[in-house]
């Protein structure tokens, strides 16, 4: 038992291929994932140099990002979007590969599909075309967004060029505070360790605060590594993990369950396994978040005020004069009580049942405020369907959100859910960055869905404390 | 000073009027080798430009590459008169001298494709975001690194001189502009894919196949974990 390789190296192992002349490694990918937007002209690479799909079984194609969340009658009135629709379903059509399209009660945001469908699992290596792929780590597999032409790569050799990182140990311990959401310890991370802190870095989330927390929990700490600069971030796999996985569509069966189970809790990282770095955090210091500035890194707890410019680097007090500006806000001005004119729940950071009941939670009984535009947005059909059958949407039409159809929606804003103008929107998505949420000056709050909902019922940043 | 420029064979084609699947031909056996690139220089010294922000995401919806070269920054632009890819100084520029953290966020090799196809030949920045790193090696545009300190001044003398020509060296590992040097650095691996001509990382994994099938076969996942 003198193996002190920590989870990370250990799937790296079993996934190296060979060494190649620059130096990195060619990586078998276990699980590839693609949706419309980063896979068409992945496939016209493979067209232009005649080569097919090696392992079209480990593919799983879905729809998200264009998707409207209102009228999906086809042809969709984008056309563009229409295009983008005909081409992946040409592309799966043509390629052999299986695609979760609109009408298949399976579809959602590709992050969400993988693990409910159990296709997500232990020990593998996971690829998108996307960064948000970091969020499959939550179940201890090796998970990263990649780009178009390492589409083509995957599609047609199963495998990409990359270099290993480096990995970190993140450690948060202590009993989270009620009304503190996994959501905020992301927050909190990056906060502390900034959006490029883990460049070179994979992260492991350790200690008992992750250990707590349920699949659904993790898959948003994960999600959020990229948020951080590392492109991937996982928790070990245990009885909540395997617990998770047992019954669903694509997980093994009966006996083979067993053996894989017996697989997956062997390549979690051992006590005294050894990492690049480690950093440990006090959870029970980490308050309700919420972003001010235009990356992710720039929150507060919601009871504190914005730092003073002072309070940075000379380096980078240009930066946060420039998310300043952009945000309309000044130093030491307090982020409760910041008026807001549109709500969104949702996202593959936020768009699963547990955030939905968390943040039904709040509104139930109560009303959106005059003048916000408030909407859910669940992320799967399954976990729309999953709410129905609740009362959820009930609940959220009562309080006046609207309830609408899943997708990325808003987080993007690639389909018609868009802010207008100057707006400033409460989201329970991952991004703060300029012009993120469709309109080119609209501004973004990031915090838990929770948090979100206070924020749609008060029409202003709130403590979401004082309504649980 | 004698400098030779072998930038890559995909900056010096038209690009195909058909369906283009990225800005290279990506064609194996004919990969430049990358060691020096030449043009004037672009200074945009900002922290953490994201890919939203290069990008926005309103030009992703499409199906080619073609055509985003125009709306590169198209929104910064818009809310910034004197962005220096609207200063006439800067017009034909290629080499983009940028800050910390460039390219974080979303993995979109939409990035790359729209600065490569509005002229930016090379990227010199404090740092940068990894996926956008790997995705701008694999279409050949280099991205190396240099302190901050002399990306000031780098800067600087561009400044005073818009239409010096920059070189950026991945062989001597500097980068030049007038008498001034610069050092800099790229990853390893990097340099060493560009400056071999071996950055079409298809072609090289598309020699590993019998590899990747003996690897899939021992995976207890791919087989199902049948015994």
């Amino acid at each position: 038992m003198n193996d002190r390789r920590n989870l990370f190296n250990k799937v790296w192992d079993v996934h190296s291929v060979r060494t190649l002349a620059s130096g990195q490694t060619q990586l078998f990918i276990g699980l590839h994932l693609i949706h419309e937007v980063t896979s068409p002209q992945a496939f016209s690479i493979l067209r232009d140099r005649g080569l097919n799909v090696q392992y079209p079984e480990r593919t799983l194609a879905t729809v998200d990002h264009i998707i409207p969340t209102e009228n999906q009658s086809r042809p969709f009135l984008d056309v563009l979007a229409e295009q983008m629709m005909s081409s992946i379903e040409r592309n799966c059509r043509e390629f052999g590969i299986r695609l979760f399209n609109l009408d298949d009660h399976r579809q959602g945001v590709v992050h969400i599909v993988g693990p409910e469908q159990g296709l997500t699992q232990p020990g593998m290596t996971i690829a998108c075309g996307d960064s948000h792929t970091s969020t499959h780590g939550a179940f201890g597999s090796i998970a990263f967004g990649i780009g178009t032409s390492q589409v083509a790569d995957v599609l047609a050799t199963q495998t990409i060029a990359i270099g290993k990182p480096l990995v970190r140990k993140v450690e948060v311990t202590g009993a989270l505070r009620r009304g503190v959401f996994s959501k905020d310890v992301a927050l909190h991370i990056i906060r502390r360790l900034g959006v490029q802190g883990g460049v070179g870095f994979a992260y492991e989330y350790s200690g008992d605060v992750f250990d707590r927390m349920t699949m659904e929990e993790r898959m948003t700490v994960c999600n959020m590594s990229i948020e951080g600069g590392a492109r991937c971030g996982y928790v070990n796999p245990d009885r909540t993990t395997i617990d998770y996985i047992k019954g669903r569509p694509f997980a093994p069966r009966d006996a083979d369950f067993d053996r894989a189970s017996a697989w997956w809790l062997s390549l979690a990282s051992p006590k005294n396994a050894e990492f690049d770095d480690i950093v440990s955090f006090d959870g029970s210091a980490i308050e309700p978040t919420v972003t001010w500035g235009i990356n992710p890194s720039q929150s507060v707890g919601v009871t504190e005020k914005l730092p003073t410019l002072a309070s940075f680097s000379v380096d980078d007090q240009k930066g946060i004069q420039e998310a300043l500006n952009y945000m309309e806000l000044t130093e030491q001005q307090p982020i409760r009580g910041l008026k807001i004119n549109v709500a969104f729940i949702g996202s593959c950071t936020n768009g699963r049942i547990s955030d939905l009941r968390e943040a039904a939670a709040i509104a139930k009984g109560r009303k959106v405020a005059a003048g916000v535009k408030a909407l859910v947005v669940p992320g799967s059909q399954l976990v729309r369907q999953q709410a129905m059958d609740e009362g959820l949407d009930k609940v959220f039409e009562a309080a006046g959100f609207e309830w609408r159809s899943a997708g990325c929606s808003m987080c993007l804003a690639m389909n018609p859910d868009k802010l207008q103008g100057r707006e400033v929107c409460a989201s329970s998505s991952n991004r703060n960055f300029k012009g993120r949420q469709g309109s080119p000056t609209g501004r973004t709050l990031l915090m838990s869905p929770a948090m979100v909902a206070a924020a749609a019922v008060n029409g202003c940043v709130s403590d979401v404390r004082e309504m649980l | 000073m004698a400098v030779s420029v072998m930038s890559a064979r995909c900056f010096e084609i038209p690009l195909p009027t058909t369906i283009a699947n990225s800005i290279c031909l990506k064609e194996s056996f004919d990969m430049q080798q990358i060691r020096q690139i030449s043009g004037t220089g672009v200074p945009l010294l900002l922290d953490d430009i994201d890919t939203d922000r290069i990008i926005p995401a309103r030009f992703l919806r499409c199906v080619t590459f073609e055509g985003l070269g125009e709306h590169v920054f198209e929104d910064d632009r818009k809310q910034d008169s004197k962005h220096p890819f609207d200063d006439p100084c800067h017009q034909g520029g290629g080499i983009l001298i940028a800050g910390r953290n460039f390219g974080c966020g979303s993995s979109r090799e939409h990035a790359p494709q729209a600065l490569i196809r509005w002229g930016i030949k090379a990227i010199i920045a404090e740092s940068f975001a990894e996926i956008f790193f790997g995705n701008s090696i694999g279409l050949g545009l280099p991205c190396v690194n240099a302190k901050r300190t002399e990306l000031i001044r780098l800067a600087a003398v561009i400044a005073a001189n818009p239409t010096l020509v920059v070189t950026v060296d991945l062989v001597g590992q500097q980068v030049n502009a007038g008498h001034e040097s610069f050092p800099s650095e790229i990853v390893e691996s990097a340099r060493r894919s560009l400056t071999t001509g071996n950055w079409d990382f298809l072609g090289q994994l598309l020699e590993g196949t019998s590899d990747v099938s003996r690897i899939a076969e021992k995976l207890p996942y791919v087989s199902g974990f049948r015994q």
